[in-house]
């Protein structure tokens, strides 16, 4: 199921045949009190068709702006610098801002960490499910309808055709994440950006949401982003897994591979930071140092400071991207295999 | 208490950004509150010469001096920048007399009504229950009571004249500021740091002066430059009915309201009062949009 | 999984020996919803119900629990920051929600909170000096004498001592905890409640925070209350875990015991929710019905009732008292429910959700 990609050089990612989105050296920058600086710097990745691809890292990272940039959905403070975001041919990066809105909804679509803001309060459930269908496409209400009751069943929402008729405050969390599914899914998206979807849930209604987006995802066909800093999550449910760090990705692959096997120091790090019952009554490990501001970047390796494999070229040249096995990518000159715990 | 056995980490502190640089960066990039500032910066430095001369005898003189033989005059002539009045005195010099006094009528009234305004809106939106229902009432109350009204009772009481009209205004602005703060009092009295506090068994007194008054402090000095244009508009409007400031006092209102009985031989007499108001007026509503917007990093653009 | 040694051993065994540190009864907080035409409430929202457990001194208690289950609520009682509707709190002897001032004064030193959100929880508007002496009005120090304790309390939760006179959001997530840490510390207490201190953190960073509590407490020989929805740092950091449901304690049990263990069903869906990279000794997701009832007037019954997947009868009649599983030993391990059943007999309840 991997997504075989060579990377010729940076910025110039071959894309895969298989591939619904494909990425190539995207660059968003931010303006912030200290000047300007890329939030998301060069990023480069695909997405294959049916394929749920965890993008993973902690704040800061750049993986929300990730998301709001495909989107095109980014805050006045920022904006699209370069890059392409091939989107089955379509480059989401320079179309009009009339051309995304047909775009947005139909062809890509987003979820939301807090589904109580992205609801409109004001309205019912069923107002904006065909609100939705019916901005992009020329049915009349009675078919918008059908097709919202429908999809609401689809996402496991029982009594639809009355549920349809109630406001969000009527639904619980995980119910009204449900509901922003079925309003990011009802006209079929090639691609659904999940930014945080779970993160604000109860960790049992998370198992059924993650599950719900896995069983969509097999129904429908769709490929999914899924954006998170809860590598439980990812490992959960998506097939492969992209680390970021300051702005960057440094390691690509299966997710299976990846927890069994992380290359890059910082991902070493982070699986081994996650407590349980095996660091009972210990320290458990730690990253050193903290994740620098974008106004200090260092001028090399962004993760050299605070790695344990530094050598001296990690200090001198930015590492690239580059392939490291068929299936994975890896962004370091020295990464040394997990020792088994 | 035994120090620390393994070595501290020199964990790396994020570096201070500063309010006075977003101060200066956002008047370079929005050029309406650079004009604003500047027209504001102008006026209170004519206020605040004005307030010098209508508060120092000796220099009474200079908007006092009447010269029966060039009254009336437009500006720009015999030596007199903006002209004469009825009474041969100099405009210049009065406008700014005038513009002193609006501005010490308008801090004043607003000093007072956030004193006031402040206390009772933090105590009730602090404490609630009782105490916060009685003093919603009282504002309530104050809120809706027409100022004229109050004007007129209290130039019944005291003579005509400035102290009424400060007196007046401040007793129903108080309203104002005690709604917000205590708005404010409410969503901050649920913050864990009050909790916090609680917890540590810091009395409620200490909290709501440690605590409480020092976050509604932005609000406060937003509201308060729009509150001083108020004052200002209020003090001009009784003044120009002639409860406020009596004549020889140059307040601005006063000048308007002498003026119309000569708009017809000598509209500047009227007209270049009015400006005054609506430039300091104007320039003290700018003052308070670029506070409001210091404060607010939302607002910030590319 | 096999589970390490190493822990069984760190302290001595909690419920052996010994008085309990905090002990409490019957503890009840409701919240009235609605009032009639004279005020007087009509409908309450039983946030906690008749809660009984312990905790003994240099235990870490976890308190788990999802969104509604009373867990927050649970760990302001304690401190007497919110009043109790009913009940006992007993702190070393002392009635802490019958007690005079001057008792209450002198159990606000012994007895701290730190808190989930790191950027709500400090005055913005403060130095960290102030923030960090708040509690030490008490101890009538100099000026002087004020700032080498901060001092020293900055280094005992490793921040660098130029933080001082710092403000709050001049400091990262991970470092405004240590702040919060810090002034807890300050009045010395012996008994800290810490309601969700690394759910907003990062993983990288959240592992620090871990680390310096953990040291912490051995250090300053502390008792934790550790409320937490986290299961995996619930594995790591936890003596004896407390399972909330809707206001009511239904399982609590030493560590292992009850992750390996289980008997009450919601404690077995919530640590099979869990995501298979952090959990441990559970195979399959045992998969809820429905959705939280609502804590509003509830009924005088099992409040899992309406979601279990091994209702009996009597679980719709009767409120199940939180008893022990197995009597007599030194590990306690008590559940309310009518229907408990170890994971061994469970049928395979997990299925699609639709």
């Amino acid at each position: 199921m991997s997504v075989r990609q060579q990377v010729a050089s940076q910025g110039a990612a071959a894309s895969s045949d298989d591939a619904v989105l494909d990425v190539q050296a995207m660059t968003t920058e931010v303006r912030v009190r200290r000047g300007v600086f890329k939030a998301v710097d060069g990023v480069s990745f695909a997405v294959g068709r049916g394929e749920i691809l965890g993008i993973v890292g902690e704040s800061g990272c750049g993986k929300t702006m990730t998301a709001l940039t495909l989107m095109r959905l980014l805050p006045p403070s920022a904006r699209v610098q370069g890059g392409h975001a091939w989107l089955d041919g379509v480059d989401l990066l320079s179309l009009s801002p009339a051309a995304m809105r047909r775009v947005r909804g139909k062809e890509i679509s987003m979820v939301f960490q807090e589904p109580m803001t992205s609801l409109d309060p004001a309205f019912t459930v069923g107002d904006q499910i065909v609100e939705t269908i019916r901005a992009h496409e020329d049915v009349g209400k009675e078919e918008a309808l059908e097709r919202a009751v429908r999809i609401l069943e689809d996402v496991g929402i029982p009594n639809s055709g009355k549920r349809l008729r109630d406001y969000p405050h009527q639904f619980s969390g995980g119910m009204r994440q449900r509901v922003m599914l079925a309003i990011a899914l009802v006209l079929r998206p090639k691609l659904v950006v999940a930014d945080e979807p779970t993160t604000a849930l109860d960790v049992t209604i998370q198992a059924q949401i993650l599950e719900l987006i896995a069983a969509l995802r097999s129904e429908f066909g769709m490929s999914v982003i899924l954006i998170t800093h809860n590598l439980g999550v990812v490992h959960e449910v998506a097939d492969r897994v992209a680390i970021m760090y300051a702005g960057e990705i440094v390691e690509t692959g299966p997710v299976r591979e990846i927890f069994a096997d992380p290359r890059h120091p910082y991902t070493q790090g982070l699986l081994r930071s996650i407590p349980g019952l095996a660091t009972r009554g210990r320290h458990l490990p730690v990253i050193p140092g903290r994740v620098p501001e974008l106004s200090e970047l260092p001028p090399a390796c962004r993760f050299a400071p605070r790695c344990a494999n530094r050598i001296e070229r990690c200090e001198q040249v930015h590492p690239r991207l580059e392939a490291h096995t068929d299936a994975r990518e890896l962004r370091c000159y020295n990464p040394t295999p997990l020792a088994r715990r | 208490m035994s120090a620390v056995a393994e070595a501290v980490e020199p964990l790396e502190l994020v570096a201070a950004p500063s309010r006075f640089r977003d101060s200066v960066a956002l008047l370079r990039t929005n050029k309406l509150a650079l004009l604003g500032a500047v027209v504001t910066l102008v006026f209170f430095g004519i206020g605040a010469v004005g307030a010098v001369i209508v508060l120092v005898p000796s220099l009474q003189h200079l908007y006092l001096d009447q010269d029966l033989v060039d009254t009336l005059k437009p500006p720009f002539t015999s030596g007199h920048l903006l002209g004469t009045d009825n009474f041969g005195r100099d405009m210049a010099w009065r406008i700014t007399a005038g513009t002193g006094i609006s501005l010490l009528v308008g801090v004043a009234v607003t000093l007072v009504s956030v004193l006031v305004g402040m206390t009772l809106g933090a105590v009730a939106g602090y404490f609630r229950g009782g105490t916060d229902t009685v003093i919603s009432a009282l504002i309530d109350f104050t809120w809706g009571f027409p100022l004229l009204l109050v004007a007129v009772i209290a130039v019944g009481i005291l003579q005509p004249g400035l102290t009424p009209v400060i007196v007046a205004v401040a007793l129903v602005n108080w309203a104002g500021f005690a709604r917000i703060i205590r708005a404010e009092a409410i969503s901050l009295r649920e913050r864990e740091f009050v909790e916090a506090a609680r917890a540590l068994g810091v009395s409620h007194l200490r909290i709501l002066v440690r605590h409480i008054v020092p976050n509604t402090v932005a609000s406060t000095l937003v509201m308060s430059s729009y509150y001083v244009a108020y004052a200002v508009i209020a003090e001009a409007g009784l003044s120009f009915i002639g409860m406020g400031a009596q004549p020889p006092t140059p307040s601005l209102g006063q000048m308007i309201a002498s003026g119309r009985d000569y708009l017809y031989v000598d509209s500047w007499m009227a007209i270049i009062p009015g400006i005054a108001i609506a430039l300091v007026v104007l320039g003290l509503n700018t003052l308070g949009d670029g506070l409001r917007d210091i404060f607010d990093i939302r607002a910030r653009r590319w | 999984m096999p589970v390490s040694s190493a822990a069984t051993t760190r302290h001595r065994s909690p419920a052996a020996d010994g008085k309990p540190l905090l002990a409490v009864s019957g503890l009840t907080k409701r919240f009235p919803v609605e009032r009639d035409v004279v005020g007087r409430p009509t409908s309450w929202l039983s946030a906690v119900d008749e809660v009984d457990f312990e905790i003994y001194p240099g235990e870490t208690l976890a308190l788990v629990g999802e969104s509604g289950s009373g867990k927050s609520t649970l760990a302001r009682l304690l401190l007497r920051l919110i009043p109790a509707t009913s009940g006992t709190v007993l702190f070393d002897g002392l009635d802490v929600h019958r007690a005079s001032r001057q008792q209450l004064r002198a159990f606000r030193r012994r007895a701290q909170i730190v808190f989930q959100d790191p950027f709500g929880s400090l005055d913005p508007r403060m130095r960290v000096s102030s923030i960090v002496a708040e509690g030490m009005g008490h101890l009538s120090l100099s000026r002087r004498e004020r700032r080498k304790r901060v001092l020293e309390l900055l280094e005992l939760v490793q921040l660098p001592p130029q933080a001082i006179d710092r403000f709050p959001h001049e400091f990262s997530g991970g470092q405004r905890q240590r702040v919060s840490i810090a002034r807890a510390l300050a009045v010395n207490p012996t008994f800290l409640v810490a309601d969700e201190p690394v759910s907003a953190l990062d993983v990288s960073v959240q592992s620090h925070i871990l680390n310096l509590l953990h040291d912490l407490r051995a250090r300053l020989r502390l008792t934790y209350l550790f409320v937490s929805h986290d299961m995996s740092v619930v594995h790591h950091i936890a003596d004896r875990v407390a399972v909330m449901y809707l206001g009511k304690i239904v399982e609590i049990a030493p560590a292992e015991e009850l992750f390996q263990n289980p008997r009450h069903p919601y404690t077995q869906a919530l640590l099979s929710s869990v995501p298979a990279l952090m959990r441990h000794g559970i195979e399959r997701r045992l998969v809820l019905q429905g959705d939280i009832p609502s804590p509003i007037d509830p009924p005088q019954a099992c409040r899992f009732a309406s979601r279990c997947f091994r209702p009996i009868e009597r679980c719709r009649s009767q409120v199940p008292p939180l008893e022990a599983i197995d009597r007599g030993g030194e590990r306690e391990h008590l559940v309310a429910c009518f229907n408990p059943a170890p994971l061994s007999q469970l049928q395979d309840h997990a299925h699609a959700p639709r």
